[in-house]
């Protein structure tokens, strides 16, 4: 299929000293999106100030809704009028965009979530770090339906996977998910921002064929359906609804169980294609750490303490928390005699670990409640501990 | 001189293979989709452009009857889904065709501000005082009094006064009609479909199966002859004085047609004054 | 409403009703707000137990196309044809 190039226009190519915030929205502006809609909630707020900025400079249109539930479905409005669209909140606006988090993959709305996780639950922590998001990120809407989650641990990684999230989105016609967390979000690093030329884009999948044969939710060959342009004759429709191929609300058992298995199939059955991890010291490592976010940082590091002291340890990073990399999880499995996951809540990855690694080996967790990193020694301690009977 | 052919006007404009619609004997929806055809044939606007946006409710089922673009969304939702839609796609003409409970309770803080902002949309808002869809619970359109399932004993709350709350949020085309005037129904359609900007028409409708039954009101042809006896036609009437009584008449009429710079206009001016050549606005792909 | 002599245009125009009898849910909207009452509620039953309407005149209906508008099921039309004009079919059979 044809990728198409960024555009050199709008794109900030060099180096940079901005923190993930800054980086993230550029990153968006590099991917080609030209609309966001947003409600202020820290730590995330500047990101669409940036966008905000940037917006009448780069042929993009930002608007500030009333509230997180407008904006998150007023870019799915403007994805069906042609736009690449996210929005950007914390953890209580999160909440708030659950039903269109869903209402966007019931339709297979090409749109990115950004949430900058803070602690929580409620009000919690506004202004620190947390990473208690995440099985709501998979699990937080109702009814089943898959998305795709990417956890980006450096600025400059909040501007390259932010490409990325938008490239999955067209390519899926779902809603990705880009969970960040206030460390990365306010942690000013270098980021390279590359000339358009070597910034891949998927193009959004709209189909050649015309009105009379276009069925706006048949699968094509790789079972995604193409979408059709707006305002050109195709006059299809789209709901919520349990619908059939038409589009059409189709309220019965039969119909149900043929959209579901189509729309979970296009996540589950290419989990592997989607999965992506970040590995580290893996070859030998008896001794596994799982992490992801600003933790795998700090993982790396206890990490890398740890292989001083001889201790056989080794790192996975999930990029791509959702969906969860079960297989290379299991693979470990047969290597290692311990995972130890690290991660900023009070255990929510650390239960899809364990479910790969199905009584293989042991699951360790080492929880934080938010509000502060982990400290690489803290990490060492149980890597030490584990290392005793692993 | 040959056989021709008839056509029901609104048959072009429906998605036939959906017929007959899940709507009551009696109730107005279908009324008001017909003027909506007509209006659409006056407004001589390309049907290809133009979108529908629903929400939840039996009014949001116009949105999959109608044969064009069209979008079943969230409830409460339609109006935000609408503003995304238009300011990414200026060229279409987008309406909005809802409930008053969508709209209005679930919706109202979408509505008021999407009024403030003079978003160029069209929103039609069919009024039956009651959730239908749902089973009839009480709504904020409910007459003082007047029995829900989730007011037993008659709603006692104060209802909406629906162009009031438009016009002064900042709608700047306000109308209301009943069911029964559907020829001015078209007419305020058609207008509306040609006005830049937020435009609002409040349709009272008739709701057979729960407001009327559980009110012992009648059925809706008993409502319809109410509004035909009760309504009085008050073109250009203060906002402030469309308070719904039940027992008093119904104000109708179009009660403001102005003009103030839509959202993308206001957003174009601010952007070109302050950026000069550097403002680079979106453009359709 | 008074009656009032037929205008040029009524002389030189006639209406034709079309009702697709299936669609009807016996409202009465049509027959009540018909101006000539040139529409009663059928004897027939349809396929789902509601009387449609039916034409009482053959000559009085206008084509004025209220009926049309106000019909919630989208079950009737008229249409405006010179007198003289041969007989309208309608696109759809039944309606």
């Amino acid at each position: 299929m044809d990728w198409v190039k960024a555009n050199p226009k709008t794109i900030l190519s060099g180096a940079h000293f901005i923190d993930g915030n800054h980086a993230a929205c550029e990153g968006a502006i590099a991917a080609g999106a030209n609309f966001a809609a947003g409600y202020p909630i820290t730590p995330s707020t500047e990101i669409v100030e940036r966008f905000a900025a940037r917006a009448p400079l780069v042929g993009a249109t930002f608007l500030q809704m009333e509230d997180e539930l407008a904006s998150s479905i007023a870019i799915l409005g403007a994805a069906w009028g042609g736009a690449k669209s996210f929005t950007v909140t914390s953890g209580p606006g999160f909440s708030l965009m659950m039903e269109h988090i869903g209402f966007a993959a019931m339709t297979e709305t090409p749109s990115v979530f950004v949430n900058v996780q803070r602690g929580g639950p409620s009000t919690g922590l506004p202004t620190l770090p947390g990473q208690a998001d995440m099985m709501q990120a998979r699990w937080g809407s109702h009814g089943d339906y898959e998305v795709i989650a990417l956890s980006p641990n450096s600025p400059q990684d909040c501007f390259d996977l932010m490409i990325d999230a938008f490239n999955l989105a067209e390519q899926y016609r779902n809603p990705v998910l880009f969970m960040m967390d206030e460390s990365v979000g306010h942690m000013t690093e270098k980021v390279v921002i590359p000339s358009a030329d070597r910034i891949d884009l998927r193009p959004r999948r709209y189909t050649g064929l015309p009105a009379s044969e276009y069925q706006p939710f048949q699968p094509w060959t790789d079972g995604i359906p193409e979408m059709a342009r707006i305002g050109e004759g195709y006059r299809f429709h789209v709901t919520g609804l349990t619908h059939d191929e038409r589009g059409y609300p189709a309220i019965n058992a039969q119909t149900q169980q043929e959209l579901m298995s189509r729309l979970i199939g296009k996540i589950r059955n290419n989990a592997e294609k989607i999965a992506r991890t970040e590995e580290h010291f893996i070859e030998d490592a008896g001794i596994v750490l799982v992490a992801y976010g600003i933790t795998s940082r700090v993982a790396l590091r206890a990490v890398q303490m740890a292989r001083e002291e001889g201790i056989p340890a080794g790192l996975v990073r999930p990029v791509v928390v959702w969906p969860f990399p079960e297989k290379r999880i299991r693979e470990l499995a047969g290597q290692a005699k311990a995972f130890i996951v690290v991660e900023m809540n009070c255990g929510q990855i650390v239960n899809e670990v364990e479910r790969s690694v199905a009584g293989r080996a042991r699951t360790v967790l080492i929880p934080h409640s938010g509000g502060a990193v982990h400290r690489p020694e803290a990490i060492l301690d149980v890597v030490r501990e584990v290392a005793r009977w692993a | 001189m040959g056989v021709t052919t008839a056509v029901n006007p609104v048959e072009p404009l429906l998605r036939s293979d959906r017929m007959p619609h899940i709507w009551c004997p009696g109730c107005g929806i279908g009324t008001t989709v017909n003027c909506f055809a007509r209006a659409l044939e006056q407004s001589k606007l390309p049907l290809d452009k133009v979108a529908v946006v629903s929400g939840i409710g039996c009014t949001g089922r116009v949105a999959g009857y109608l044969n064009f673009d069209s979008f079943h969304t969230t409830h409460g939702r339609a109006i935000p889904f609408a503003t995304g839609l238009k300011l990414a796609n200026p060229d279409l003409t987008v309406v909005v065709y809802s409930g008053d409970g969508d709209l209005i309770a679930i919706g109202g803080n979408h509505f008021i501000h999407a009024a403030r902002r003079n978003v160029d949309i069209k929103v039609i808002c069919v009024n039956n005082f009651i959730y239908g869809m749902t089973g009839g619970q009480v709504a904020p359109t409910t007459p003082m009094g007047m029995s829900a399932t989730t007011a037993p004993y008659g709603s006692f709350e104060r209802p909406f006064n629906l162009p009031f709350l438009a016009e002064s949020s900042g709608a700047v085309y306000v109308a209301r009609w009943t069911a029964f005037h559907v020829r001015h129904i078209a007419h305020s359609m058609a207008e509306a479909l040609r006005k830049k900007g937020f435009s609002f028409i409040e349709i009272l409708a008739p709701c057979p199966t729960l407001y009327l039954r559980r009110n012992k009101l009648g059925d809706g042809l008993d409502t319809m002859r109410y509004y035909k006896q009760h309504s009085v036609i008050k073109n250009g009437a203060s906002t402030r004085d469309l308070d719904l009584d039940v027992q008093g008449e119904i104000v109708v009429g179009k009660f403001v047609d102005t003009e103030r710079p839509t959202l993308q206009q206001a957003m174009d001016q601010r952007y070109r004054q302050m950026l000069k050549d550097r403002y680079n606005g979106w453009r359709q792909p | 409403m008074a009656s009032i002599a037929p205008t040029e245009k009524a002389k030189k125009f006639r209406g034709e009703v079309f009702i697709n009898t299936d669609r009807c849910k016996g409202c009465g909207f049509c027959i009540e707000f018909c101006p000539p009452k040139v529409l009663a509620s059928s004897e027939k039953y349809n396929n789902h137990g509601y009387h449609p309407p039916a034409l009482v005149s053959e000559t009085d209906c206008t084509g004025c196309d209220l009926c049309g508008l106000y019909c919630p099921d989208f079950a009737i039309y008229g249409i405006r044809v010179p007198v003289e004009a041969a007989a309208v079919q309608p696109a759809v059979l039944g309606g």
